[in-house]
């Protein structure tokens, strides 16, 4: 069994964090300068951690998959970022967005973690601001705020609706200074495909270079995992296309546990699937929800076009249901209340699998101009993928997977149960719990990555000598340094009948079918053995072209949809051993009309699951969720 | 519908590339280009045959990864989109699409469609920044910024460094690329300490790298996926030759 010490510190919880920093461990700059960290994945947690820890003085190696660190999906994040600034005097206080994150997680997620991450809130808008990020600005020169999903006050900055971009390109620019100075080396084109563990300790990565194939090895007295999250594993969803879990998924079969896998988040606003080619959903920022609002017709099977639909006969569930919070309810409700109208037959769409997302009393009260500056590059973006013009006629919108909240285990320091082994952002499990707040994800990547790792891992490093780092000719180099090759050739040795791309395909409707929006004992048993197929039939039936040598997109592929097929399979489990329904995980069988209903007795805790061997039933592992500030209540939005 | 399509191949930089052809299988009209070499790729593998390289991610035009040159325009037919934001629709059915990759010295190629843009990471390395510390940053809204100063600086800082505006460029020029960070930065009151030191580090590293001289033609600006402004080349000339007149800043009093 893994141990899982969670490592909080004592005291009160609006003091955990200022105390824990002062008794953290300092290493003198000297000795910084000799121990070198490893950190995987540039986007906002893993840039940011690379460009503060070089500041600081420690040796950073960076490696990407992409061909560049500044496309890293964090990119794409479009609505905004979470600070308990109070710049609008509506009433916001750190504690406020603290209570807000832990309740929006539906009871779920560590208390201290929460209560620093909304700490650190502040200090971020502040260093990105200073990094030249261009926020959305008032006329006298001070920063916007607008709302988003579960929260009452207006703490969401934002810079149009690119907000991701522009903060992971402050990021980016910060560690490419440290690059320019020497102080960080770049690997890009670097896919990580082990993890080395010695005398159980994370201490270097196996690399394939995607530009030539070549297999290295990297030592480090500590390894970074920012890698992002998992939620490829559906297929379809609103991650870019290269999404992975493959980083922390070798990470876990190392020893690293991994925590709460089921908890996947579901989007409320994305634009519908349309066929069976499509690669990708697209987002429609959940800022839109501020202005639009949402409704179906009243009646089932109702044809008719929008504007032909008078009011009376129209139903505003959202409003309906959650009148004090309306179109503003969070994610997972939202999204849950959007399936249970289309599985009512009112659906809107050729599809029926779709809802009205609607500008027209906005447009009336703003005009449209307002609309166009505030929203106006994601109606392009509907109208391009669409050809519909949402200026004239709704949106059509339904839930698509968007985040996951689950992740590989870590202690307050950020550190997973394998000493020195760290994991950032969305790669983890922390500060979630079973659902995540809109504009909190940007939040927790540049908190993780500007301000508590580099305070923490001194922690780790204390207890290590400096220069004195194993060397890569150590068996356990030698031995993953192996295994990488054994699996990338005998995938590319298979000589079945089918393509990566189509096990893919099959394991996303799978998951999506059974362990989605809604998941039942009976569904998630079932799945669970289709899975288990699946992965035997990816054995024997596998067919990859091309080569070991040189660019293979399809090795690659190949390489990630064997680990999305492993981790479905444990989604599935962690899912069923889940007997209560809490944010995004909604169990059928537990329920109080339609809204979640949680069993805290039981399962006021995280799963944290142990790789035992392919094929084997892993441990699950348990840490209590002990609450000290608040009460454990029934999340309510009405 | 169904297309024809003519795609650069190449093995690797080292050897000889040439065009080939390919018989689309049905498309959907509402696919997207890239899905629509999703659909080709499959195919091939299923005969037996490699897929075609190309790069792409996000697939909702902000990543700036892919790129290509459709029918010889950089990110295809329309304006303000990147080839991830290109559908079916807007080609005929039974039309022949040539498919190139992006060509520049500068941007070597890897394989097949697929080339290498580290030169432009190279750029911002050497100055694309505001030099300031994590943890050293004022309270946010003691530096205000006027909206429209604001606004102007999102407006360059949009560019998703894709490359299409030296693929579009007779001398592979990358003015618009650099013009529009050192106009984001330079716009913005934290960005003053550093604004001419940025632009001469940023506009050196460019030439050294090979990048071509601008004439402006406005090739780069009717190709980009962000519609980013030609203006803002003339802004950063503006800065340049201030820069240039002022002369090097005082190497002693330098930090590195």
């Amino acid at each position: 069994m893994a141990t899982l010490n969670s490592n909080l510190p004592p005291g009160p919880l609006g003091q955990k964090w200022e105390k824990h920093k002062f008794s953290s461990k300092l290493i003198n700059p000297a000795n910084k300068r000799k121990f070198k960290i490893v950190v995987v994945g540039a986007g906002l947690a893993g840039a940011s951690t690379s460009a503060t820890l070089a500041e600081l003085g420690y040796q950073v190696e960076n490696f990407v998959f992409h061909d560049s660190p500044r496309r890293a999906h964090s990119i794409a994040a479009q609505g905004g970022i979470n600070a308990a600034k109070n710049y609008q005097n509506d009433g916001d206080s750190v504690h406020r967005l603290f209570y807000d994150t832990i309740k929006g997680g539906d009871f779920r997620a560590r208390e201290a973690n929460v209560h620093r991450l909304a700490e650190v809130s502040v200090n971020i808008i502040d260093q990105c601001a200073a990094q030249g990020v261009p926020f959305a600005r008032e006329y006298g020169g001070l920063l916007d705020n607008r709302s988003f999903g579960g929260a009452q006050v207006s703490r969401t900055f934002y810079a149009r609706g690119q907000t991701g971009q522009q903060l992971l390109l402050g990021a980016y620019s910060a560690l490419s200074r440290q690059i320019g100075l020497g102080a960080v080396t770049s690997h890009t084109h670097s896919e990580m495909l082990d993890l080395v563990v010695i005398d159980g300790h994370a201490k270097g990565i196996i690399v394939r270079d995607l530009k030539t194939g070549a297999i290295t090895r990297h030592v480090g007295d500590a390894v970074v995992l920012a890698t992002g999250g998992y939620g490829n594993v559906f297929n379809l969803s609103t991650y870019a296309r290269g999404s992975n879990v493959t980083a922390i998924w070798r990470a876990y079969k190392r020893g690293a546990c991994f925590a709460n896998p089921c908890y996947t988040q579901i989007h409320p606003t994305c634009i519908p699937v349309t066929g069976d080619y499509q690669s990708k959903l697209t987002l429609m920022s959940e800022s839109l929800r501020n202005d639009g609002r949402i409704w179906v017709p009243k009646k089932q099977g109702d044809k008719r076009a929008p504007h032909q639909i008078p009011e009376a006969e129209r139903d505003y569930y959202l409003e309906r249901k959650y009148p004090s919070f309306g179109n503003l309810a969070p994610r997972d409700i939202a999204s849950r209340a959007a399936k249970e109208a289309c599985d009512d037959g009112r659906g809107v769409g050729e599809t029926g699998l779709g809802v009205y997302l609607d500008f027209s009393d906005a447009i009336q009260r703003l005009g449209e101009g307002k609309i166009r500056e505030r929203y106006g590059n994601l109606f392009d973006i509907y109208k391009e993928i669409t050809d519909e013009d949402a200026y004239k006629a709704p949106m059509r919108i339904y839930p698509a997977v968007h985040y996951t909240m689950g992740g590989l285990w870590v202690d307050y320091n950020l550190m997973s149960n394998l000493p020195g082994l760290f994991v950032l952002g969305e790669a983890n499990f922390s500060d979630h719990g079973a659902n995540r707040l809109g504009a909190s994800a940007l939040m927790q990547g540049l908190a993780d990555g500007y301000f508590v790792l580099p305070a923490t891992l001194g922690n780790y490093l204390a207890t290590q000598k400096p220069d004195q780092r194993p060397k890569t000719d150590h068996a356990s180099f030698r031995d993953a340094e192996a295994s990488v090759q054994s699996t990338n050739r005998r995938m590319l040795a298979s000589k079945g009948s089918r393509t990566p791309a189509s096990f893919h395909k099959e394991l996303g409707k799978i998951l999506w079918e059974y362990c989605g929006m809604a998941r039942s004992e009976a569904g998630l048993k079932k799945a669970v053995q289709l899975l288990q197929a699946l992965r035997e039939e990816y054995v024997v039936n596998l067919k990859v072209p091309g080569e070991e040598g040189g660019l293979n997109q399809s090795l690659e592929q190949a390489g990630r949809v064997a680990d999305f097929i492993e981790l479905g399979e444990l989604m599935c489990l962690d899912a069923l051993t889940r007997e209560e329904s809490c944010g995004g995980h909604f169990r059928v069988e537990h329920q109080e009309e339609g809204e979640c209903k949680r069993d805290d007795e039981k399962f006021a805790h995280v799963a944290a699951w142990e790789f035992t061997g392919v094929g084997k039933a892993p441990v699950r592992n348990v840490e209590p969720l002990t609450y000290e500030e608040i009460k454990m209540a029934t999340r309510s939005y009405k | 519908m169904k297309v024809r399509i003519k795609v650069w191949r190449q093995k690797n930089a080292d050897s000889q590339g040439a065009f080939e052809t390919y018989e689309t299988p049905t498309l959907n009209a509402n696919m997207s280009f890239l899905e629509m070499l999703d659909v080709v790729n499959e195919d091939l593998s299923m005969k037996g045959q490699e897929p075609i390289a190309f790069d792409h991610d996000c697939r909702e035009g902000i990543c700036g990864t892919c790129s290509l040159v459709i029918n010889g325009k950089p990110h295809g037919p329309h304006r303000k989109v990147a080839t991830c934001q290109t559908y079916m629709r807007s080609f005929q059915d039974g039309e022949t699409i040539v498919v190139e990759p992006f060509r520049a010295k500068p941007f070597p190629l890897i394989k097949d469609l697929v080339v290498n843009r580290k030169s432009f990471d190279q750029i911002i390395q050497a100055g694309g920044f505001i030099s300031v510390r994590t943890g050293s940053a004022p309270d946010a809204n003691s530096v205000p910024v006027p909206k429209i100063n604001s606004d102007l600086a999102m407006d360059a800082a949009q560019c998703i460094g894709c490359g299409a505006c030296v693929a579009a460029c007779k001398n592979a020029s990358a003015m618009l690329f650099v013009s529009a960070k050192v106009s984001h930065l330079g716009l913005l009151p934290q960005g003053q300490p550093e604004r001419e030191r940025r632009v001469l580090a940023m506009v050196g590293t460019m030439d050294e790298l090979g990048f071509g001289s601008c004439t402006v033609t406005g090739s780069c600006e009717a190709v980009c996926p962000k519609d980013i402004s030609l203006d803002f080349i003339a802004r950063m000339n503006r800065d340049y030759g201030y820069a240039l007149i002022k002369g090097e800043p005082h190497r002693n009093s330098a930090e590195d």
